[in-house]
Order: structure tokens, then C-alpha cells, then sequence
């Protein structure tokens, strides 16, 4: 692992944010307090005159960004996942869902990952709260590289989207110069005696289970689904279709979040056996982030168990 | 504002308050009671303050209007078909099936609707971004939002008012409608807000307290705002709840409750004859 490039998702948001700032003058960042964290800081130190700090006041911030949206101006708000979709969830819903403004929710320190903060900050129902929410996108890129690409796509689509992010440095597997399509979901690997869909930094663990699966005879197909909603649904029929058998792997509950999207749209099209990693309706604990990970069976090989399991090998 | 200026303001005022009755009966539910106490306000604002163009609702360096306390939609609405928005008789289908005038404001289906409120709290923020918006853009325009005094025991309209004070955001002008009840009764019993100039000022914004049922007030105090650089200004206007129908007057049992077919006719007949009187007939 020494030799693969790490980076978290959250290092690509504000790359790909200080990219947008100089391509595009309508674009203004918001923080809560947290920009060093989030990474708006680096759009910050580029266009201090566009980036404004909210303070601790998440509500308000999601408010006063639905405002700017409603003048012209395209907003990115940005907290942690926690703040961003729990605090100010139904200002979320009302300020900029209902009257459907083009606001990009940028949040960071989503997950289990988080570590050591703990369960008050691990936030693990934030796709559940976006996804419910009419109109709303709501995307979890995979590594660095993606979620710069996704920052640029989000700005392209006009309309209100919830952009997950972590804390955690992931290996990156994207080339340089991906271009992010919403709604479209990434075979990774070829495979048909099972479908692994993944996002999050769940999908490099998918890959490197997808390899060990190899080795003992199982071809899996491996999706990147870092597009929640709008689910690809062409790419899931196909794979329940040509694999027989899905797994479903998120960093979040999985009540709610990636797991439930394929399930209910498997189960009204085209019923499949299924079973979903994720953190099963449980708050985290505090610890290292892969150490937190693995007591939650959310690595490459609770997946591979899962999976020999389902394949009966 | 000379005598025959104030009594055409006062003829609108009672217009509105007639479209409040007609829609919120026609309806059988809705809001009068905090409508009718902000009736002198909305028609000062739509008639006389804001610079805008009911033929084109959206146009950009219009001054923006946030109806905070988004339950008040009938004095909006009213006021807004009143100065040529979209057909007065279309008050009528106010929170009907297939309206585009849903129970509270949205922007999205209602020329001259600024942005969609309801939910207390929200609209003094979105005002800000709107504020700070136009300060960012450059533009020469005035952001006015209307709030209750139940509304601001909601913790993020202090947010916001930090926020406001904190950007500088003159262009700004915070208004609370202080009629002194909440739907489970007098605010004070609730929860009480005061002093609600007082903490305004606290936070930073220059406020004036005027009677919000008179005109020359209202213009005074808006034109005082206007002059203020620097700081947001608040105007905290006190009011009566349900002002100009008898029965509905500091009643809070009328915040969200529509006439019966008697109320109805009692109500039309008081604010009718208060029309012949102001017309002089």
C-alpha cells in the first residue's frame, strides 16, 4: 500500500473548488467554521471576497445560501456531514429543496472514518436525510481525483445536490482528468458470478476484494456508485441481470443510503438476492479511522466473506 | 405624506384586509389574524418602497421582499393583486387543489413572490443571502423581510441577525409585526421576546419602534432605515392582531382560523363600511 497515492475526498473538493472560483465568478463558498477542516479554505485564501465564514450557525448558513442561489449567484455550503444534513436538514428541505434552488451542499468528515471524534460526529444517515428529499442529488465520490471532477459537475447541473466527502486520506484509483457524469455509476472491475456496488471510500475496498474473490474463483463485478440519486439503474439492472447476486457496501446505515436505492429499485424490477454492507442502524465509537472501520465490517475483507459467503465458496 | 396620500394608502390597506377575509373564507382556513395586523406594511411596501415591476416579477435589480413569517400569505398575496401581480378574483383559490397560491408563499408558482417561505426562522436569512448578494453584485437594491414576534423565539433568526450585523448589510431592513400573539396565546406567556428592540440593537442593527398601522411611521421609519450605513436597520412595529374586523381584534384564537359564513358577512360589512367612509361615500 506504501506505493499508492492517498488523498481524501475532501483535499479534492477544495481543489476542485479553487478551480471553479477561476473559471466561474458566480461561484461563492460558505463555511461554518470549519474551512481549515472542510477545505473551503483553499478557495478562501484564493478569493477571500467570495468565501464567507457563517460561524457556528449551520441553520442559517443553509438559509442565507438559498438566498444568494435565489439572486443568481451559485453557493456552495459547506460543513460537516452531521451539520450539514442533520442540523440543518429542514432548512435544507424548505430553504432550497422545495423552491428547488441551485445550491451545493459540500459535506465533509461523512462516515464512520471520522474516527476518533467519535459517534456524535460520525455521521452515517446523511444519505438517508438528502435522499428523501424531493429533487435532490446527492453524491459520494470515491477518492481525490473524483471528487474534484464531481465539484465541476455539480456546478454544471443547475439545481440543489448533496456532495459527501471524508476526512480520511484513500488511495486514489482515478486517473488525472476524469470526468465526472452524475448519475452514472463506474464498472471498476468485470465480473459475472456477483455484483459488488460500492461508493465511498468503500469502492477501493470493493476493488481490492474484488481481487482476493480472483484468487478463489469468484469473478465479481465491481461498480463505483458514487451517484446515489439519481441511481443508475440501467447499470444495476444489467449487472442483477448478468451476476444473479448484489452487494451493496457504503459508509452509512444501512437504513436509508445506497444499499435501500438498489434494493427497492431490484425489488420493483427485477427481484434479485441482495445483501448490504454498511454500519447496520448502530452508532460509531471512537478510534483510528481503519480500526473503526474493521469493527464495523466495512473493509476489503468482510467483503470478500460476504461475498464467498453468497457464492456459496 | 400629505392627507389625500394617506387616505389613498388607507384604502388599500383596507383592500388588502378584504382580500384576507375573501381568500381565508373561501378557503375555509388560512391565517388572517397576523395577516390583517401587517396590512399597512404590506401596502406601504408593495405601493409606495419597493422598486418593482408587477409585468416583470423577476427582474433582477428589483428590491426583494421575504415574507418571514410565511403564514401570513393572504396579506401578501392580497397586496400583491392589488398591484397587478396576477388577478385579485384569484385570491379566491387561495389553498385550493390545482392554485398556484399554495397556504404559504412559494416563489416558484407566484409572480411576485420572492422567495418560498414557512417554515418561522428561514425567511430573515434567505434575506441575507439576497442582501449579501446584492452587496457582492454590486447592485443598487433593498432587501425587506417581514417578521412575527412569535417567530423570532426561533433561535435562527438570531443567527441571522449576526449574520446581518456581521456583513454590514445595509441594504437590509428587518421588520417584526409585534401584535403581541402566538397561536397558543400572548407571547409574552409563551415565550416572552422582549425586549425585542433591545436585542436587536444588541445585535448590532439601528431600530426604530413606530405604531404599525400609521403611514407616516411606516415612511418615516422606512426612509430613516434608508439613511443608515454600515448596520442593518430593524423597524419593530407594533400592531394589533386581527386590526379592523371587531371580533377578530387581539383575539390569538384568530391566527389560523377562517370566518364562518356569519363571521364572514360581519367582517365584510365592517371593512366595507370602513371603505364608504374612507371614500368619502
Amino acid at each position: 500500500m506504501a506505493d499508492v497515492k492517498k488523498m481524501a475526498t475532501r483535499d479534492g473538493y477544495g481543489k476542485g473548488l479553487v478551480a471553479l472560483g477561476k473559471a466561474h465568478e458566480d461561484v461563492v463558498v460558505l463555511d461554518a467554521d470549519l474551512a481549515g477542516s472542510t477545505k473551503t479554505g483553499m478557495f478562501a485564501k484564493e478569493f477571500p471576497d467570495r468565501h464567507f465564514n457563517c460561524g457556528i450557525a449551520e441553520a442559517d448558513m443553509m438559509s442565507v445560501a438559498a438566498g444568494l442561489a435565489a439572486s443568481g449567484l451559485t453557493p456552495f455550503a459547506s460543513s460537516f456531514a452531521m451539520f450539514a444534513s442533520g442540523r440543518a436538514y429542514e432548512q435544507i428541505r424548505n430553504s432550497i429543496g422545495y423552491p428547488a434552488l441551485n445550491v451545493k451542499i459540500g459535506a465533509s468528515h461523512g462516515g464512520m472514518s471520522v474516527g476518533e471524534d467519535g459517534a456524535s460526529h460520525q455521521c452515517c444517515e446523511d444519505f438517508a436525510l438528502m435522499r428523501s428529499i424531493p429533487g435532490m442529488v446527492v453524491i459520494c465520490p470515491a477518492d481525490g481525483v473524483e471528487a474534484e471532477a464531481a465539484v465541476k459537475a455539480v456546478y454544471d447541473y443547475k439545481g440543489p445536490v448533496y456532495l459527501r466527502m471524508g476526512r480520511l486520506a484513500v488511495p486514489v484509483f482515478h486517473e488525472e482528468g476524469f470526468e465526472f457524469q452524475i448519475g452514472k455509476g463506474e464498472v471498476m472491475r468485470d465480473g459475472n458470478d456477483i455484483a459488488i456496488i460500492a461508493n465511498g471510500l468503500m469502492v477501493y475496498e470493493a476493488i481490492q476484494a474484488g481481487e482476493k474473490l480472483a484468487e478463489l474463483g469468484i469473478n465479481a463485478r465491481i461498480i463505483n456508485m458514487s451517484t446515489i440519486k439519481p441511481l443508475d439503474e440501467e447499470i444495476v439492472l444489467k449487472a442483477a441481470k448478468e451476476c444473479g447476486k448484489v452487494i451493496t457496501c457504503e459508509e452509512h446505515n444501512v437504513i436509508g443510503g445506497l444499499g435501500e436505492a438498489v434494493c427497492s429499485f431490484l425489488s420493483e424490477n427485477y427481484p434479485t438476492p441482495v445483501k448490504r454492507i454498511g454500519v447496520n442502524d448502530e452508532f460509531g465509537f471512537s478510534g483510528p479511522a481503519y480500526e473503526v472501520l474493521d469493527s464495523f465490517g466495512l473493509c476489503a475483507r468482510h467483503i470478500v466473506e460476504v461475498a464467498r459467503e453468497f457464492c456459496g465458496k | 405624506m400629505n392627507a389625500n396620500e394617506i387616505k389613498q394608502l388607507s384604502i388599500l390597506a383596507c383592500k388588502v384586509r378584504m382580500g384576507i377575509i375573501e381568500s381565508t373564507n373561501a378557503a375555509k382556513c388560512g391565517h388572517p389574524g397576523g395577516s390583517m395586523s401587517a396590512a399597512e406594511m404590506f401596502t406601504y411596501l408593495y405601493f409606495k418602497e419597493l422598486n418593482v415591476d408587477p409585468a416583470n416579477p423577476k427582474w433582477e435589480d428589483r428590491d426583494r421582499f421575504v415574507l418571514s413569517k410565511g403564514h401570513t400569505a393572504p396579506g401578501l398575496y392580497s397586496a400583491l393583486a392589488l398591484r397587478g401581480f396576477f388577478p385579485v378574483e384569484d385570491l379566491l383559490t387561495l389553498r385550493k387543489v390545482g392554485s398556484y397560491l399554495q397556504g404559504h408563499p412559494n416563489m416558484n408558482t407566484v409572480p411576485g413572490v420572492d422567495m418560498s417561505t414557512g417554515s418561522l426562522g428561514q425567511g430573515i436569512s434567505t434575506a441575507c443571502g439576497m442582501a449579501l448578494a446584492a452587496k457582492h453584485k454590486k447592485q443598487d437594491l433593498r432587501v425587506y423581510t417581514l417578521l412575527g414576534d412569535g417567530e423570532i423565539q426561533e433561535g435562527q433568526v438570531w443567527e441571522a441577525c449576526m449574520f446581518a450585523s456581521h456583513y454590514k448589510l445595509d441594504n437590509l431592513c428587518v421588520i417584526v409585526d409585534n401584535n403581541g400573539l402566538q397561536i397558543d396565546g400572548e407571547v409574552v406567556k409563551v415565550m416572552s421576546p422582549y425586549p425585542i428592540d433591545k436585542k436587536l440593537e444588541a445585535f448590532g442593527f439601528h431600530v426604530t419602534v413606530i405604531d404599525g398601522h400609521d403611514f407616516n411611521q411606516i415612511e418615516a421609519a422606512l426612509n430613516e432605515a434608508k439613511t443608515v450605513k454600515g448596520q442593518p436597520s430593524a423597524i419593530v412595529m407594533k400592531t394589533t392582531k386581527g386590526k379592523d374586523v371587531s371580533f377578530m381584534e387581539n383575539e390569538a384564537g384568530w391566527h389560523g382560523k377562517a370566518t364562518n359564513a356569519a363571521e364572514y358577512e360581519q367582517a365584510m360589512k365592517e371593512l366595507r363600511a370602513k371603505l364608504a367612509e374612507l371614500e368619502g361615500k
